[in-house]
């Protein structure tokens, strides 16, 4: 299994975030051909003009989702740590979707079983929402590494540096 | 349920069914009657006028009578898309666009919005809307996909949009219906009152807010689950990513940093900010409210609409007084409006006032300019002997230009129509007509009132920008710079922007149909900067999206054909050459500042008409302004040509 310091997700910037849904069109298509940001595994959410953030799953450690199934459809990935779905298995009870404190488990209007970010890990390019969003407020990366660009951003600001 | 409606009108498409450009449905809904009903958009309709204002005019055109009341239940009210809404094309998802007679002019009136609520109509299932009659009480038109219901709103009434979207949300249980509303204003019929969706995105001019308020319609939420797709995906997203890339550029950089309200200071280098109603050209505080101002001291974030990669939107939060805390948008033209417009260089203020006029549902640039207004009647002397005295007296203040505490409070009594503020919330217009009446001021009172057929003039002196008076004066819907943007010529140096001259007709003509297709389509005037190759451009993105290949003359013809339908529209509700006119002053007034290069400078009615007659000629139009049978049957509109028939007979 890998270790949940290597273990990359995708995170959003709420400075960086203005809330335009790009990353949305770019899910959907990529993963269902359409644009519909109901068939998205990441969702813009704005709660006022000013608190703009995309969400979607952090490839929790013992993830809630995965113990929320009573069928044993959900599994976290060895490979990368993102949540596998067993589609034969998923009845869309939506357990795992009470459980999950992002919202990144959804259920999908058509199969009606759950789906959430799979990293894009049949895409050689990385993640589409990374990809497409305009103000790169989207990156993939580690808790550890964010933990250091958190670290640098506030000594800088401290010493008055430039971000 | 999906598949159920879209195989009728749209081929499958890869991954399921989804809508290719159009949704092939227009929703025909009756408040009188409570009922709905879908009629089938076809192709050539949907080719012919693109969709947005183009489709929406349309309409229009198809489902109202001749000379009826604005406010009556008889007043068509349509909202439209285009066939770009719902995609990831950048600026494509958020727009959508109203369209009906107009309270304020008597004449067509057009409204384009942003935000997040065109995206969601679109997969709604509908390229348009048609509203016709009046609910009996305060209503909603809650639009759930296929699932149309008309839900009481009393509890609704009295209440900003923002309350009302959050209200609607909560009734529904759904935090992403997206809801465009009107405030207290467009309840009180205000000739003024806008439509406001997504908080701060409003669809602000003519009036369409009382057309609204006068069918008991508060608001139209809607919810849309259906897919968009696109026709040619691999032509389609390298079109995204390379205006992904013009947005990064320089064409819209002003957006991106600074912001829309960094015209002010180019706009007082050049002379041609029209201050303290037109008094003068130039405003010496302006440097007190500029953009390095706002950014610096009031700006907390830029957000963007829904799919757009420049994100323009400067939210502004005062953060010290008696206004703090008060958190809206601001773009050039409100700034305009509150600042030089009033003589007032309090941000404080300005933001206050944007903040107010959203709340109430008030269309800032309309307000600013009856607020101007009635300062420039007080400074001339024209309130002493009128009830406007009595009136503004009771409230304690006294509006002179600069008096910034008159603002809010002007602002608070016209949206209830309370006092001096039932005279001045129908515009500048009427409310020149109102305090005209009580002597026999009619003129003085009328000189002061800067408008073109009824809608108040914006932040753009025209007195020295000769191509944008002559792009005012023929809009189809009144006193406003952006159904061109030939301010831009004036400003680049392009054209002589103190001479008019044959050739401006042309120039306004050309921008006028790219600005009919931009909101047509619809995509961000903001972004036009990014239309490189202009009407190219938009062929291309045409066809990616519907499959339905169309040359950029096609296109070019659809822009001078909606203006041409906008005109027809115009004649037919009693519009002539004489109403093709400009603001008194800007006609009467030369700028009288010495300090001021374009000193003397104004528009001579002589200039006028020559540049009228230039315009009408390269539009095909005859010199009275009326579209000849030529020109209608090369844009395909001979069809309508009755109208002109008619209009000549009730003329003779």
């Amino acid at each position: 299994m890998v270790s949940v310091h290597n273990r990359k997700f995708i995170s959003a910037d709420p400075e960086k975030c203005v809330g335009c849904q790009i990353c949305e069109y770019a899910c959907s298509y990529s993963k269902e051909k359409v644009f519909n940001p109901i068939k998205s595994r990441i969702r813009a959410v704005r709660v006022n003009q000013v608190a703009n953030m995309a969400v979607t799953c952090r490839l929790c450690e013992e993830p809630a989702c995965v113990a929320a199934c009573p069928r044993n459809a959900l599994s976290q990935s060895k490979e990368n740590g993102s949540i596998l779905i067993d589609k034969d298995k998923c009845n869309g009870c939506g357990w795992c979707i009470e459980a999950c404190d992002y919202g990144a488990m959804m259920l999908h209007p058509e199969t009606k079983t759950v789906y959430t970010c799979d990293l894009c890990k049949d895409k050689t390019e990385g993640p589409q929402c990374v990809k497409w969003c305009p103000e790169e407020a989207l990156t993939i990366v580690t808790s550890d590494v964010l933990a250091q660009k958190a670290r640098l951003s506030a000594i800088k600001k401290l010493f008055n540096e430039k971000p | 349920m999906l598949i159920y409606f879209f195989t009728a009108y749209t081929p499958k498409f890869v991954g399921g069914t989804g809508l290719l450009g159009y949704a092939g449905k227009v929703l025909h809904v009756n408040l009188t009657t409570a009922s709905s009903h879908v009629k089938k958009l076809d192709e050539a309709t949907a080719k012919k006028y693109i969709g947005g204002i183009g489709l929406g005019m349309k309409l229009y055109w198809s489902n109202s009578k001749v000379g009826v009341d604005p406010l009556s239940s008889e007043n068509p009210f349509v909202l439209a898309v285009g066939p770009i809404s719902g995609t990831m094309f950048p600026t494509g998802g958020s727009g959508h666009a109203f369209v009906s007679k107009s309270p304020v002019t008597n004449l067509l009136g057009t409204s384009v919005s942003r935000g997040t609520f065109g995206a969601e109509f679109k997969r709604a299932g509908y390229d348009a809307v048609v509203i016709t009659g009046k609910a009996e009480k305060p209503s909603y038109l809650w639009i759930d996909d296929d699932s149309i219901q008309i839900l009481d709103a009393s509890a609704l009434w009295g209440k900003s949009p923002e309350e009302v979207e959050d209200a609607i949300r909560v009734e529904i249980g759904d935090f992403y219906v997206r809801v465009a509303s009107i405030g207290v204003a467009g309840e009180n019929l205000s000739k003024i009152a806008c439509i406001v969706n997504d908080r701060t995105r409003v669809a602000g001019r003519t009036g369409l807010g009382a057309v609204m308020g006068s069918k008991n319609l508060k608001a139209i939420a809607v919810r849309g689950t259906m897919d968009v797709s696109v026709s040619k995906p691999d032509e389609f997203f390298s079109l995204v990513k390379d205006f992904h890339e013009r947005m990064k550029g320089p064409a819209v950089q002003k957006y991106r940093t600074m912001g829309s309200t960094e015209n002010l200071v180019h706009l007082n280098d050049m002379f041609c900010v029209p201050t303290r109603n037109y008094n003068d050209s130039h405003f010496q505080l302006a440097e007190n409210i500029g953009s390095s101002v706002i950014n610096e001291r009031f700006v907390v974030k830029i957000i963007g609409c829904n799919s757009c990669a420049m994100r323009c939107e400067h939210e502004v939060l005062v953060r010290e007084g008696i206004y703090k805390d008060t958190l809206t948008r601001i773009e050039y033209d409100s700034l305009w409006a509150f600042g030089p417009n009033l003589g007032v260089d309090r941000l404080d203020v300005i933001i206050k006032a944007i903040e107010r006029c959203t709340y109430y549902g008030l269309d800032t640039q309309s307000v600013g300019g009856v607020i101007g207004f009635i300062m420039d009647c007080h400074g001339k002397g024209l309130l002493k002997n009128n009830s406007a005295a009595v009136l503004l007296e009771e409230l304690g203040f006294v509006p002179y230009f600069g008096n910034a505490d008159v603002i809010i409070p002007l602002i608070e009594h016209m949206a209830v129509r309370e006092g001096i503020g039932d005279i001045l919330a129908d515009g500048v217009k009427v409310a020149a007509e109102k305090l005209g009446s009580d002597g026999d001021d009619v003129d003085a009172f009328g000189s002061l009132a800067q408008h073109v057929k009824g809608l108040e003039a914006t932040g753009y002196d025209l007195r020295c920008l000769k191509t944008t008076a002559l792009s005012v004066a023929v809009s189809f819907r009144g006193a406003d710079h952006s159904r061109s943007g030939a301010f831009m010529l004036d400003l680049s140096g392009k054209v002589d922007r103190l001479k008019a001259e044959v050739g401006r007709g042309k120039l306004v003509e050309e921008l006028e149909d790219i600005y009919n297709l931009i909101d047509s389509f619809i995509i961000c005037k903001n972004a036009k900067g990014t239309l490189y190759k202009d009407v190219e451009d938009l062929a291309k993105l045409y066809s990616a999206v519907t499959g339905k290949e169309i040359t950029s003359e096609e296109l070019k013809l659809a822009g001078q054909r909606i203006e041409t339908l906008a005109r027809l529209i115009n004649i037919r509700e009693g519009l002539t050459r004489k109403d093709d006119t400009l603001p008194w002053k800007v006609l009467n007034q030369p700028i009288t500042d010495n300090n001021c290069p374009t000193k003397g400078q104004i528009v001579t009615q002589e200039e006028l008409n020559l540049m009228l007659d230039d315009y009408y000629t390269a539009r095909g139009w005859t010199l009275k302004g009326t579209p000849t049978k030529k020109t209608l049957q090369q844009l395909e509109l001979h069809e309508l040509k009755n109208i002109t028939i008619t209009t000549k007979k009730e003329e003779g």
